[in-house]
């Protein structure tokens, strides 16, 4: 026999409640998990973005347009390697429930510049080729069931109409990290179409997406961009792309923080109920510790008795938890594709399941664990009867 | 009667406990010498102190002043941590309420003290398994205490006051949980003990009959040992 044998003994002696307990856990490291899982998707985008790319937009807001003529001269910039840009579409498909991003880019330097954005040879060639081509990722193509060479019509909003695009390439991302929902298309498409509608509209792009030398070369580029374009008609403000993704996500950064709090609050009600737990079963088994003391038994063995199972009971719920986390994340990330696009459990938030179970697990057992050291011998055994 | 140095030697014992800012005298003025192989009842009515001063025997209290010296160690002396190893391997317990850890079979509870001993698993299994032989029941080792009658349980926890092979056995009221043809059979046992294997036996008891097993009976009132009552047929 061990002390690790007692322990595992121990921790069902009141099966029902150990039962209860460690379901009590497994919950709320579930929900924890999936808290944190929010969290990161929340800030997906930013996370996804690369170092190495800035983003130019007007620096009234992002709703006004810059004049496509700046390509040129951002180009000339020392540090600047790609140009390319695009605008938001904000199209409608069938009905205004179907949201996914959808906007219009500049084909060839937009896959260049963005190689996270994996998109077979023929399809990137089938795509430039046809000016009403579009490129979707392969998890808005599972959704809507549209196959290479389907015509798909988008309601315009910010540009009225309906636009008719053909579908000629399915991108994957090349890591976790990138949005597979996105839908985008040629610029040259939205262009034309404007010199004929709305002519003023057409040669405006709505950013500019400039990839630099290096991360370091990121800043002095940026200013210089908006350097150039001071005291002209549309001036510029250049910022990192993680910046500019950071900027979207900080307009809810109040839900994040709430988000984050419940996730902490879910930890210290369980820590509630762990030390709840443990502090009635060292008090049922307080002549048993004046037992093991009277023979010979130290402070480490009945420290060892009790954290063995506060931990014990902890780990067992987290352990459980962390594996139904993989599949709700899965089910609420189909559920939810809309507002998450990318929902991963991160190896972060599995470290942080695991850190949260031993702090509770540790400080569930502070108290008993102090009273039963110090329970004076003859008074321990004093209590039966 | 041949001469041996006493196994317990008790001089000018005195312990009180305090209650609010009241002082309660329990124990007034002990001196006391057992010898080895003895085997002596502590008789006395409710509250006359006999616990204290068996508890006092076996390191599990402080007194205020005087001494205790068992097998030559004066105890008083000892820190905390001292005094639990060396409770581990002088001591054997027996309780009135059999004390068994519920979880752990006859077996593992017999075991139980040897793992604080540097035995090996099979020198420990031998040692557990030669106990429980002693107390004659080999035949229940894979039983729960729940699953045990009082007077086995009883024996179990003999076999693990014995399994160690302590100076001394305490124990406190060991029969007064059994009924009256349960508590002969474990005065028996205790009897064996002292006959065939040469224990020293320090027992507190309310029952006559019980003190009559012994072979020495000494009475506690009011905190005062009175004097020696030694029966006759050693
Ligand atoms: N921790 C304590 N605090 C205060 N008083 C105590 C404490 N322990 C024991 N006493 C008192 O000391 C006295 C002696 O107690 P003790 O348990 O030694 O008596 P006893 O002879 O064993 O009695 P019983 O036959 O009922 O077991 C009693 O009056 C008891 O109330
Ligand atoms: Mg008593």
């Amino acid at each position: 026999m061990h002390i690790l044998k007692l322990v595992f003994k121990n921790s069902f002696r009141h099966k029902l409640r150990t039962y209860l307990t460690i379901l009590g856990i497994t919950i709320a490291i579930l929900a924890f998990g999936l808290l944190r899982t929010v969290i990161d998707a929340w800030y997906a985008g930013v996370n996804a973005s690369s170092a190495a790319r800035l983003v130019t937009r007007n620096s009234i807001s992002l709703v006004f347009p810059l004049p496509l003529s700046y390509k040129d001269k951002i180009r000339q910039i020392p540090g600047v390697k790609i140009v390319s840009y695009g605008s938001w579409f904000g199209g409608v498909y069938i009905d205004e429930k179907n949201f996914f991003p959808n906007f219009v880019v500049d084909s060839i330097s937009y896959l260049e510049l963005y190689p996270e954005i994996v998109l077979p040879a023929d399809q990137q060639k089938a795509f430039v080729r046809d000016r009403k081509g579009f490129v979707a990722g392969r998890k808005l193509i599972a959704k809507y069931g549209w196959k290479i060479g389907d015509t798909v019509i988008l309601k315009g909003t910010i540009f009225p109409g309906d636009w008719e695009f053909v579908l000629r390439g399915i991108y994957r991302g090349r890591d976790k990290t990138v949005d597979e929902t996105q839908f985008f298309f040629n610029w040259d498409y939205l262009n034309e179409s404007l010199k004929k509608t709305t002519p003023a509209r057409a040669d405006h792009v709505g950013f500019y997406m400039i990839g630099v030398t290096s991360p370091s070369a990121a800043a002095d580029a940026a200013a210089a961009i908006d350097k150039t374009f001071k005291n002209s008609l549309a001036e510029t403000l250049t910022e990192t792309e993680k910046a500019f993704q950071m900027g979207f996500v900080s307009m809810s950064e109040a839900i994040v923080i709430a988000i984050q709090l419940v996730s902490f609050v879910v930890i210290i009600i369980i820590l509630a109920v762990v030390a709840n737990t443990m502090a009635m079963t060292a008090r049922e088994r307080f002549v048993e510790y004046a037992v093991f003391k009277t023979l010979g038994f130290g402070k480490w063995h009945i420290a060892a008795l009790i954290f063995g199972e506060s931990l014990f009971i902890t780990m067992t719920g987290c352990a459980l938890g962390i594996v139904l986390t993989f599949p709700s994340a899965k089910a609420f990330g189909n559920e939810m594709s809309t507002f998450f696009p990318v929902f991963n459990v991160s190896t972060e938030t599995i470290y942080l399941d695991i850190a949260a179970s031993i702090i509770v697990g540790t400080a569930a057992a502070i108290i008993p664990t102090w009273r039963a050291i110090n329970i004076r011998i003859a008074e321990g055994l004093r209590r039966i009867g | 009667m041949e001469i041996k140095p006493p196994i317990v030697e008790i001089k000018n014992l005195f312990k009180s406990y305090r209650r609010g800012n009241q002082i309660l005298p329990v124990l007034q003025d002990i001196n006391l010498d057992i010898a080895d192989g003895e085997f002596l009842a502590l008789m006395g009515p409710s509250g006359s102190g006999k616990s204290t001063l068996l508890n006092l025997i076996a390191g599990i209290d402080k007194a205020d002043s005087g001494s205790v010296t068992v097998g030559g160690i004066d105890i008083t002396n000892l820190s905390e941590t001292e005094l639990a190893q060396w409770r581990s391997n002088s001591i054997g317990f027996i309780f009135q309420f059999y004390n068994l850890i519920p979880v752990l079979t006859a077996f593992e509870n017999v075991e139980l003290p040897l793992l604080l001993t540097g035995l090996t698993k099979k020198q420990r299994k031998d040692h557990a398994e030669a106990a429980l032989y002693i107390v004659n029941l080999s035949d229940r080792m894979d039983h729960y205490p729940g699953q045990l009658s009082g007077g086995e349980q009883q024996r179990v926890a003999i076999a693990r006051a014995i399994v160690t092979d302590p100076l001394i056995l305490v124990a406190d009221e060991p029969t007064g949980d059994l009924d009256r043809v349960t508590a002969k059979e474990i005065l028996e046992l205790m009897e064996r003990l002292v006959h065939e294997l040469g224990k020293t036996i320090i027992m507190v008891t309310h029952d006559p009959r019980a003190a009559e097993k012994a072979h020495i009976i000494r009475h506690l009132d009011k905190g005062v040992l009175n004097d020696a009552h030694t029966k006759t047929g050693i």
